[in-house]
C-alpha cells in the first residue's frame, strides 16, 4: 500500500483560526516585504519600525491614521456586504468617484443651504449615486447573467473618467489655472472634525454604520437571506427566496455605502472634487474585506490597520526616502498570503493510503 | 485629411502594448484562469526591461529581462489559483497591486534616466507601399513582434492541438481531465505565456513608445488589456481589433487635447469601456454566448472527483 | 458468432468499498462483434464492473484477459491501447466545440497542427459507415442529446476502438432516439464491433442482445439465451427476493385530498419531456410512494410540486385550490414541505451552521421573526427543542451542519420538514445512502407524520422502503404514471416488472402515435 500526502478538506475551522490566519497573512506578508526593502539596501527592521511610529507613535500619527482609515472602512463595509451575498464588487472605486459627485454636484448647486441641511443632502445625493453604480451590474447580472467582475471594473474606468470630464469641464475651477479640480466647496458642506486633527465625522459614520451592518447580517431576516444566499443559492431558491431582488438590494448598499467614502473624502479632508481624488481607496477597501472574513467589526480593526500602513508609509518616504509605492507592494504581498493561508484554513495535510 | 494616415499610424503604436498584455491574457482566459494583475506584470515587466537595458546596453536584452519578469509575477497567480484553488480574483488583484507597489519602489533611481530603446525599422519592401507603407510598416520591432502574434495566436487556438486542448480546459475542465489532458499543466502553462507577453508589453513602454521609466506609466493599460479580451470575445483577431481601436481613440483625445479641446476627450475615452460592458451583455445574453461569450470554466478552479 | 476465442473475458473479478461488495467473484464472456448486454437494478455492480474493465478501478481478485492475453487494466490509458472504449453517463464531450474538434481531442494524433477538413472528412467518414448521422462542423451544444451520444460513439471509433461499453445509453433518449440507437448498435457489430450494453431496460435488452448476463447484488445472476427468455423471468433474476410482509393497516376511510395532480406536464432541464400528463392524488393520512428507476422523472415531479419548475399544462391543486407554478413562497406558505435528493446543494447548507439551516424555512414567519428582525434566542429554544425531539446529537448549534454524519444531517433535514406538521410532504429518496440505524429512524418519523394526518408523497428508488411505507404505490416510467396499485394487492415482481418498463409493451405511447 502506497501512502501519499493528500489534502483533506477541514470540515469546521473555528472563528479564531481564521483571524489567527489574518493576523498570520499580515505577518507573513510582512516578511515577505523585507526582501525586496534589504535588496534595496532599506534595513526593513528600521524600516517596519518608521513606519509603525509614523502611523500610530504620536496623537498627530494616530489622528492621520484614523483618517485614512475612514474611507477604508466605509469602503470595506460595502465591499464586503457584497462578497458576502457572493456578488464580487470590484467597482467600489468607481462608485467611490460617483459618491463624490454626487455629493459634490448638491454642495456646487445649493451653495446657500445651512449645513445641517446641506450636509445630510450632500449624503444622500451621494448615497444615491453610489446606489445606482452598483445596482447596475446587479441588474446585468440579474437579467442577463452577465459576469460582475467584469462590470464592475469597466464601471471604475467609467466613473473617474467622467469626475475628470466635469473637474476639466463644466465644473472646473475658473481660478485655478487649469488644474483639475472643482472651487473648493463652502465651509457649511465641510464635515465637522475633532480639533487640532483632521480626523472628521465620517469615522463616526463608519463606525456606526459597522454597528448597523453586524445587527443586519446577524440580526435580520435580510441578512440571514443575504449569508445563504453567497453561500448557497441553490438552497436561497429552495427556501423561496428572490436572488435577484436581494442581490440588486445588497448591491446598492454596497455602492452606497463606498460612495459615501467618497462623499466624506470629499467633504470631510479635501474640500473639492479632485482628479485622482482617491489613491486606490476602492482596490484596498477589498483587501481589508477579505482579511476582515467580511466581518464589520472586524473590518474596523484592519481598516485601522491598513490605514497605518498607509500612513507609515508616508512617513517612511520623508524619514528614509522610501518611496510610497512601498505600501502598495506590502498590500499586494498581504493579501497574497491571506489567500495562501486561506488554503490553510480549508485544507489540512493528511497521510492517504493510494487508490 | 492627413489626419487620418497620422492617426493609423499612432494607434498601431499606442496600440500595440495593450495588444501585447491582451494575447497573453486571452491565453490564460481560454484556459479558465482569470488573472487581473495585468497592470502589475506590465509594470513590472516595463521596469526590468528597461533596468536591464539600460545596464548592458541591450534593448532585447531588456525585452527578456522584461519577459522572465512577466513570467515570474505570474507564476505567483498560477501557483495561487491553480495549485491552492484560491479565489482567483483575489490572486490577480493582489498581482496588480504588489506589481504596481513593486515597480515604484524599485522604480525609483531610475526616473529621469535614459537608456537605450528601440528605433524604428522598415520593413524592407512592404515600408515603401504608399501610403499603408508609413502606417504599419514603420514602426519599432516589438510593433512587428504583435503583428506576428496576432495570427500566430488564432492558429494555435484554433488549428492546433494545444489549442483544442487548452480550449477544452477553459471550457469544461472535467471532460478534459477524463479525457486524459492535464489540466494543471495546461493552465499553468498558459497563465505563464501571458505574464510572459504582458512583460514584453511593458517593455515596448518603456524602450519603444518612449524610452524612459515613469513611475506607473502604463496608467491603466492592463486593466485595458483586460477589457480588450472581452471586447474581442476571446478572439486573437477580435482583440487585435479592439485594442488597435483604442489605441486610436488614445491618439485621437492626444491630438484633440494639443489643439485645445479637452473635455469631450474624457468622454471618448469611455466608450472602450462602455462598448466592453455592451459587447459582454450581448454575449451573455444571447444564444452565441457560446461563441462569443466567456469560456464556460472561466475563474473557477477545478478539483478532480468534485 | 461462435468463435471459440472470446475478445475480453473477465475471471472472477471481486470488488469490495468500504461496507459493500461491488462485484462478486463475476465471470464475463464477450465474443467480437457480439452485443452483450449487463442486466441489472442500480447498485448490481454493473457500472463498477465495467469501470474495473476499463481501467478506472482495480479488482481485489480476478483476472481480465484481451484477446487471449492477459492484461492488466492500471488506467484508462491501458483500456484504449487494448482497444476499449466507454461510453459514459456523463458525457465527455466540450459544449462549445465542434464535433470534428471533440473527435480531434479524442486522440492524439501525430504532429502539431490538426487540420480541419481531415478530421472533418474522418468524421462523416465514420458517421457514415456506422449510420451515426452528426454535422462535423456543427458545435456541441447545438445538437440534441441523442447526437450528442453518437458523438461520443465516433469518438471511440475513430480511437479504434474493438469493444464498446455503452453505460445506460437510453436514459437520456426519447423512446424513437432509443429505437434508432438500438439499430444503430446492430450496423456497429455487424461491423466487427462488440458492445457492452449497460441497462436496466427489459424490452431494450431483449431487443437487441445476442447475450445476456444478469447481475443482482454483484454477482451473475443468470447468463440466458436472449431467445426463449421472457421479461418476467429477466425481472426475476433482477429483484430476486420475496416481497417483504406488508405491516398491518387500519383500514382506511377515504379522506379529503391533498395534493392533486391532474394532466401535468413538465420538461427537465436539457428540454426534453420529463413528465407526460401525469395525474395523481394524495389524501390526508395517506403516503403515496412513487416507484421509478432514476431518471424517469422523479426530480421533475418533485419540483414541480414545491415550485421549482414550472408545469407546461396540467393543474396543480393543494387542499382544491390552485396553484399550478405558484412560487416556492407561496407553496411553503401552504404547507408543501420538501425532503430534496440533493441534500448538499438544496435541502441544507453545508457551511451556514445548524441553526442557521434549521431556519432555512421558517426564518420569515414568528415567532423566530419579529418584523425584520430574526429572534435568535426564540430559534435557539425552538431548535433545541426539535433536535431533543427528534434525537438528534449536535456538538453545538453554531457548528457548521457540515460536521455531521450524512445521517444526522438527513435526519436534521426531515425534522425541519416535519417540524411544522406539514399538511403535505414531498421527500425524494429519504434515505438514500445512509445506515440502517438512520433508515429505520426516518422510517419512524414518517409513518408518525402519516399517523398525525399529514400527507406524504414518498419518491423512492428502493422498492423495500416502499413497501414498507407506502399505502398506494404508482410506478413512474418515461414520465408518465403507468400503474398504480394499493399496497396489499402489489408484489415486488409485478412493481419490479412496472419500472422496467414491462408493462409499457402492452400500451402505446403518445410519442408513437401521430407525432
Amino acid at each position: 500500500m502506497i501512502r501519499r500526502l493528500a489534502l483533506e478538506k477541514r470540515p469546521d475551522p473555528s472563528p479564531r483560526l481564521l483571524y489567527l490566519l489574518s493576523a498570520l497573512a499580515i505577518g507573513i506578508g510582512l516578511l515577505l516585504g523585507a526582501i525586496p526593502l534589504w535588496w534595496m539596501g532599506t534595513p526593513p527592521w528600521e524600516a517596519y519600525h518608521e513606519m509603525v511610529r509614523g502611523a500610530f507613535g504620536s496623537v498627530y500619527s494616530l489622528s492621520e491614521t484614523l483618517v485614512k482609515a475612514t474611507p477604508l472602512l466605509l469602503a470595506g463595509l460595502g465591499v464586503g456586504v457584497a462578497f458576502r451575498a457572493a456578488f464580487w464588487n470590484i467597482g467600489a472605486e468607481g462608485q467611490l468617484y460617483m459618491g463624490a459627485m454626487g455629493g459634490t454636484w448638491v454642495a456646487l448647486t445649493y451653495p446657500g443651504l445651512p449645513a445641517p441641511l446641506l450636509q445630510p443632502l450632500m449624503i444622500a445625493a451621494g448615497c444615491l449615486a453610489g446606489a445606482f453604480w452598483g445596482l447596475m451590474p446587479a441588474v446585468l447580472r440579474a437579467r442577463w447573467r452577465v459576469n460582475e467582475i467584469i462590470t464592475t471594473l469597466m464601471c471604475n474606468y467609467i466613473a473617474i473618467l467622467w469626475v475628470d470630464f466635469l473637474v476639466y469641464g463644466p465644473w472646473k475651477d475658473p481660478r485655478a489655472f487649469g488644474f483639475p479640480f472643482t472651487p473648493p466647496l463652502p465651509q457649511t458642506a465641510r464635515l465637522p472634525s475633532l480639533p487640532g486633527s483632521r480626523v472628521h465625522l465620517g469615522l463616526l459614520l463608519g463606525l456606526l454604520v459597522a454597528a448597523g451592518l453586524a445587527v443586519l447580517l446577524k440580526r435580520t431576516r435580510l441578512g440571514y437571506e443575504i449569508r445563504i444566499i453567497g453561500l448557497s443559492p441553490g438552497a436561497a431558491r429552495y427556501a423561496g427566496m428572490n436572488l435577484g431582488r436581494t442581490t440588486s438590494l445588497v448591491m446598492a448598499l454596497s455602492g452606497g455605502l463606498a460612495a459615501l467614502a467618497g462623499v466624506c473624502e470629499v467633504a470631510g479632508i479635501q474640500g473639492q472634487l479632485r482628479h485622482g481624488l482617491s489613491p486606490g481607496y476602492g482596490y484596498t477597501a477589498i483587501i481589508v474585506a477579505w482579511l476582515a472574513r467580511l466581518d464589520p467589526w472586524a473590518t474596523i480593526v484592519v481598516s485601522v490597520l491598513l490605514g497605518g500602513l498607509l500612513v507609515g508609509s508616508d512617513m517612511l518616504q520623508i524619514a528614509m526616502n522610501l518611496p510610497v509605492a512601498g505600501a502598495y507592494m506590502l498590500q499586494g504581498l498581504i493579501l497574497f498570503s491571506i489567500l495562501g493561508v486561506e488554503f490553510l484554513a480549508g485544507y489540512r495535510l493528511v497521510w492517504r493510503d493510494a487508490r | 485629411m492627413a489626419l487620418v494616415p497620422v492617426l493609423l499610424e499612432a494607434a498601431v503604436r499606442a496600440g500595440t502594448p495593450i495588444l501585447l498584455a491582451a494575447l497573453g491574457e486571452l491565453l490564460a482566459e481560454r484556459a479558465g484562469v482569470l488573472n487581473l494583475g495585468v497592470e502589475g506584470m506590465m509594470l513590472v515587466g516595463a521596469l526590468a526591461g528597461f533596468i536591464v537595458s539600460q545596464q548592458s546596453g541591450g534593448p532585447w536584452i531588456g525585452v527578456l529581462a522584461a519577459a522572465i519578469a512577466g513570467l515570474m509575477l505570474s507564476g505567483v497567480h498560477a501557483f495561487l489559483s491553480v495549485s491552492l484553488r484560491a479565489n482567483q480574483v483575489g490572486s490577480g488583484l493582489a498581482l496588480a497591486i504588489f506589481g504596481m507597489g513593486l515597480s515604484g519602489l524599485f522604480g525609483k533611481p531610475f526616473v529621469g534616466v535614459p537608456a537605450e530603446g528601440f528605433a524604428p525599422i522598415a520593413v524592407p519592401w512592404l515600408a515603401e507601399v504608399p501610403l499603408l507603407g508609413r502606417m504599419f510598416f514603420q514602426h519599432d520591432p516589438l510593433v512587428y513582434v504583435a503583428y506576428l502574434l496576432v495570427p500566430s495566436l488564432w492558429v494555435l487556438v484554433y488549428r492546433t492541438r494545444l489549442g483544442l486542448k487548452v480550449r477544452a480546459v477553459g471550457e469544461h475542465p472535467r471532460s478534459a481531465d477524463a479525457l486524459g489532458i492535464s489540466v494543471v499543466v495546461v493552465r499553468y502553462s498558459c497563465v505563464l505565456a501571458g505574464g510572459l507577453m504582458a512583460g514584453i508589453g511593458g517593455a515596448y513602454l518603456s524602450l519603444a513608445y518612449t524610452q524612459l521609466w515613469v513611475d506607473n506609466m502604463t496608467a491603466g493599460r492592463g486593466w485595458i488589456a483586460l477589457a480588450m479580451v472581452i471586447f474581442g470575445g476571446w478572439d486573437p483577431v477580435r482583440t487585435a481589433l479592439g485594442a488597435y481601436l483604442f489605441g486610436g481613440v488614445q491618439a485621437l483625445q492626444l491630438r484633440l487635447q494639443a489643439v485645445g479641446v479637452t473635455v469631450p476627450t474624457y468622454l471618448l475615452m469611455m466608450t472602450p469601456y462602455a462598448f466592453t460592458i455592451l459587447a459582454l451583455i450581448a454575449a451573455s445574453a444571447s444564444r452565441a454566448r457560446w461563441r462569443l461569450g466567456p469560456p464556460t470554466a472561466l475563474g473557477t478552479a477545478y478539483t478532480r472527483g468534485e | 458468432m461462435n468463435d471459440p476465442l472470446p475478445l475480453i473475458e473477465l475471471r472472477g473479478i471481486t470488488k469490495r468499498f468500504p461496507g459493500v461488495i461491488a462485484c462478486d467473484r463475476v465471470d464475463l464472456r464477450v465474443y467480437p462483434d457480439e452485443i452483450h448486454v449487463l442486466l441489472g437494478e442500480n447498485g448490481a455492480g454493473k457500472t463498477t464492473l465495467m469501470q474495473i474493465l476499463y481501467g478506472l478501478y482495480q479488482p481485489d481478485t480476478g483476472e481480465i484477459w484481451v484477446d487471449g492475453q492477459r492484461m492488466r487494466m492500471r488506467s484508462p490509458k491501458d483500456a484504449t491501447r487494448a482497444g476499449i472504449g466507454m461510453v459514459f453517463q456523463h458525457f465527455t464531450l466540450i459544449p462549445s466545440l465542434t464535433v470534428a474538434e471533440n473527435i480531434a481531442l479524442a486522440a492524439p494524433g501525430p504532429g502539431m497542427f490538426w487540420r480541419r477538413k481531415s478530421f472533418t472528412k474522418r468524421a462523416e467518414e465514420l458517421s457514415a459507415r456506422y449510420q451515426l448521422a452528426a454535422a462535423p462542423n456543427t458545435h456541441v451544444w447545438q445538437l440534441s442529446v441523442g447526437e450528442q451520444q453518437r458523438v461520443e460513439i465516433l469518438k471511440l471509433l475513430h480511437r479504434r476502438a474493438r469493444l464498446l461499453i455503452l453505460d445506460e445509453p437510453t436514459a437520456v433518449l426519447t423512446p424513437q432516439e432509443s429505437a434508432a440507437f438500438l439499430r444503430n448498435l446492430r450496423t456497429l457489430a455487424a461491423a466487427g464491433h462488440a458492445v457492452i450494453l449497460i441497462t436496466h431496460k427489459l424490452a431494450e435488452a431483449l431487443s437487441v442482445a445476442d447475450r445476456i448476463t444478469v447481475l443482482r447484488q454483484g454477482r451473475v445472476a443468470a447468463t440466458p439465451d436472449p431467445a426463449g427468455v421472457r421479461e418476467s423471468d429477466l425481472a426475476r433474476w433482477m429483484i430476486g427476493r420475496a416481497p417483504p410482509a406488508a405491516p398491518i393497516r387500519a383500514s382506511q376511510a377515504a379522506a379529503a385530498v391533498e395534493l392533486s395532480l391532474t394532466a401535468v406536464s413538465a420538461k427537465n432541464d436539457r428540454g426534453l419531456w420529463a413528465l407526460r400528463g401525469v395525474s395523481l392524488d394524495v389524501r390526508r393520512g395517506e403516503i403515496l410512494g412513487i416507484a421509478g428507476v432514476a431518471g424517469n422523472g422523479q426530480r421533475e415531479l418533485a419540483e414541480v410540486i414545491v415550485g421549482l419548475r414550472q408545469a407546461v399544462g396540467g393543474t396543480l391543486r393543494i387542499r382544491g385550490a390552485d396553484v399550478t407554478n405558484a412560487s416556492p413562497q407561496t407553496l411553503i406558505r401552504c404547507g408543501v414541505s420538501y425532503v430534496p435528493e440533493d441534500r448538499q446543494e438544496m435541502g441544507l447548507v453545508p457551511r451556514a451552521s445548524i441553526l442557521d439551516n434549521l431556519l432555512l424555512k421558517a426564518y420569515r414567519m414568528p415567532p423566530r421573526a419579529r418584523g425584520p428582525f430574526l429572534n435568535y434566542a426564540q430559534a435557539g429554544d425552538q431548535a433545541r427543542r426539535l433536535l431533543a425531539a427528534f434525537a438528534i446529537h449536535v456538538p453545538r448549534l453554531d457548528a457548521p451542519v457540515s460536521v455531521l454524519s450524512g445521517g444526522n444531517q438527513q435526519r436534521l433535514l426531515l425534522a425541519r420538514e416535519l417540524a411544522t406538521h406539514p399538511p403535505l410532504l414531498v421527500a425524494c429518496s429519504p434515505t438514500r445512502g445512509l445506515d440502517v440505524g438512520a433508515v429505520e429512524t426516518i422510517h419512524r418519523l414518517l409513518l408518525e407524520q402519516r399517523e398525525r394526518g399529514g400527507a406524504i408523497l414518498l419518491i423512492s428508488e428502493d422498492l423495500d422502503e416502499l413497501m414498507t411505507l407506502a399505502d398506494r404505490i404508482a410506478v413512474l416510467y418515461a414520465g408518465e404514471i403507468i400503474g398504480c396499485l394499493r399496497v396489499e394487492d402489489a408484489d415486488a415482481a409485478t412493481l419490479g416488472l412496472m419500472m422496467l418498463g414491462g408493462h409499457a409493451l402492452a400500451r402505446p405511447t403518445p410519442a408513437e402515435h401521430g407525432t
